[in-house]
């Protein structure tokens, strides 16, 4: 009897380059695909960037209301898509036994994961080339040299929120992940110093403020964007939450 | 039906288990202690053979191939599938295993034929996306998300997936549930068709009757541990009432005298007006008197029905004789840690 299953070669694992960037252009267009997933990517930082280059929330730092705005509606971006968009989607991949079955197939958990930071990273991409390019036609001038320190800050960024996003989608159910990730996206951007720096609230707020990620990749951005500088402190406190989020995500991630 | 074969030495081992144990938790209603819900399971599948793990819901199945599939982490005892520990199994080894869960582990939002490219793309030769998609049917309803898929649709496109590599080892978490009739023959034959070209196939169910259509060698799974296994034919023959305990049940108006109808080894008893059973070593000699016996009455049964011991008997028998040990845990009413809940049956 002839059979699909007999006298053919042994299928074997594709190569590991293979695998991960084939689940990593998977994970894109699902996320691309999923109309909600635009609007918190693509929507509402556009929205957030006009908002503050029309009225003058921003006025009074020494800087244009753009200059101002942009880095933190870029470092927006990275908790838009790392932290809420990919925190959800892992939630309820982890509801529906998604990790497990793609877990057993040659991609495996660590090619999961890895699948996963590619399709935040392309993401983030076609933001920031949305974003920039809007913030440019309302004349957003970045220093030439901030940009250069800005990309790997903003990739360290989504590092801590994908980190922090996963950790959150694979301990608790996904309609808390949901709950949990909308809710802190809305906390964070509101008063986390994503987008207002610490100096817009009051000292108390500003010293809690400075030891978010949130608040972190805010004044990285903006030192690097508007100043060409290197913020230490922020980096530190940023790379901080990326080690810490990752360990704890290591360690407590459930599969089922 | 195939033939079945019994292990032997000669034939491959794809899957040994060994002794397994698995405990999970802590359980809050057990005082935060861990709950064993594996024991003691061994078992062996072997190449060309449909292994089947028969037991209850909650009796330990879903994990114990789960700890064979590298899913969960086992306390105790030793696994090996094809020749490896499925712990440290790396994507060699993960491609030459299917695995279809029971949840199908399928994303809702997807289109079957796309993931399906998506799967195959993970791997160096796969199986034909297209020639799978045709087998089991999957083109009348390629475009269709899959969470809108009926339960034997999505099913057939677990399967399809658990395929594309072409596996040795294919493990079937209760693969006829929620299967429609026309599926059950479509999953049914594939798996013969799989049997016959070579493969392992490691299936659990809590249904007998998959078990006795489809398995060459049956392990009884109950509170967590191996209690009996054997082929079908074995399993039949081994069991206590074993070889003559037949059952003929018939009805006809009730109160009838059905004294002419005993003998030593065979009673007949009315279990509710009109219905009777005949139980014991019925012998063709006891059909004819049971002709004459209507004969003599004027009777004419509304049914007879005549039946030898089924693989459910023996599984009951079973069953009843490893009633809850004291040393297993009541089960918890909080579930919530326990994983891999296992399907009601219908």
């Amino acid at each position: 009897m002839s059979s699909l299953f007999t006298d053919v070669p042994p299928a074997g694992a594709a190569s590991l380059a293979r695998r991960v960037l084939n689940h990593g252009r998977y994970e894109a267009a699902t996320m691309l695909r999923n109309g909600e997933q635009l609007v918190l990517m693509i929507v509402m930082p556009l929205l957030g960037l006009i908002a503050l280059a029309v009225t003058p929330i921003l006025d009074g730092m020494g800087h244009s209301r753009v200059d101002m705005a942009t880095p933190g509606i870029l470092a927006l971006c990275a908790l838009s898509t790392a932290f809420t968009g990919q925190g959800i989607a892992t939630g309820f991949d982890r509801r529906y036994g998604v990790l497990r079955f793609l877990s057993t197939t040659p991609l495996g958990k660590g090619g999961l994961i890895a699948g996963k930071v590619i399709a935040v990273l392309v993401a983030l991409a076609i933001q920031v080339a949305i974003i920039s390019t809007v913030a440019a036609f309302m004349g957003w001038r970045p220093s030439p040299g901030g940009v250069l320190l800005g990309i790997p800050l903003l990739v360290l960024g989504a590092a801590a929120f994908t980190a922090l996003g996963l950790l959150i989608a694979g301990t608790v159910r996904p309609e808390a992940t949901l709950a949990i990730t909308n809710l802190g996206w809305i906390l964070l951007a509101a008063m986390g110093g994503i987008v207002l720096p610490a100096a817009k609230f009051s000292d108390t707020m500003a010293g809690i403020v400075d030891w978010l990620p949130s608040g972190a990749l805010g004044t990285l951005m903006r030192a690097s964007l508007i100043d060409g500088r290197l913020d230490i402190f922020a980096l530190v406190i940023l790379l901080a939450w990326t080690a810490a989020g990752s360990v704890a995500a290591i360690k407590w991630f459930k599969w089922n | 039906m195939g033939v079945t074969l019994s292990p032997s030495p000669s034939l491959d081992a794809a899957l040994v288990i060994s002794g397994l144990v698995k405990d999970v938790g802590p359980v809050p209603a057990l005082d935060g202690r861990m709950k064993r819900i594996v024991s003691n399971i061994s078992l062996t599948a072997h190449f060309g053979q449909v292994t089947a793990l028969l037991g209850a819901n909650g009796a330990g199945k879903t994990t114990t191939i789960e700890c064979a599939q590298g899913l969960q982490r086992r306390n105790g005892g030793t696994v090996s599938l094809l020749g490896q520990d499925p712990e440290t199994a790396d994507a060699e080894l993960r491609s030459r295993v299917g695995v279809m869960l029971q949840d199908g582990g399928l994303p809702p939002a997807a289109r079957p034929v796309a993931l399906l490219r998506h799967v195959a793309g993970l791997y160096r030769n796969p199986l034909s996306v297209d020639a799978l998609v045709d087998r089991l049917g999957i083109a009348e309803f390629s475009s269709t998300n899959i969470r809108r898929l009926s339960g034997g649709q999505k099913q057939r496109v677990a399967l399809a997936a658990s395929l594309l590599g072409n596996p040795e080892v294919l493990f079937l978490d209760e693969p006829s549930a929620g299967l429609d009739p026309q599926s059950r023959i479509m999953v049914f034959e594939l798996i013969r068709e799989l049997r016959d070209a070579g493969k392992a196939i490691v299936l659990t169910t809590h249904l007998l009757d998959d078990a006795q259509r489809l398995a060459d060698y049956v392990y009884i799974v109950n509170h967590g541990e191996s209690v009996t296994e054997g082929t079908v034919p074995d399993l039949l023959n081994a069991s206590t009432a074993a070889q003559t305990q037949r059952t003929m049940t018939f009805d006809a108006p009730p109160g009838l005298d059905t004294t002419a109808l005993h003998r030593p080894g065979l009673a007949c008893e009315e279990t509710r007006p009109g219905s009777y059973r005949i139980l014991g070593s019925l012998e063709p000699g006891d059909l004819g008197r049971f002709g004459q016996w209507c004969a003599s009455l004027s009777l004419m049964p509304t049914s007879v029905h005549l039946a030898s011991q089924s693989l459910e008997d023996v599984f009951l028998a079973i069953a009843a004789s490893f009633e809850p040990a004291p040393k297993t845990p009541v089960p918890a009413p909080h579930q919530a840690q326990v994983p891999a809940a296992e399907t009601e049956t219908p």
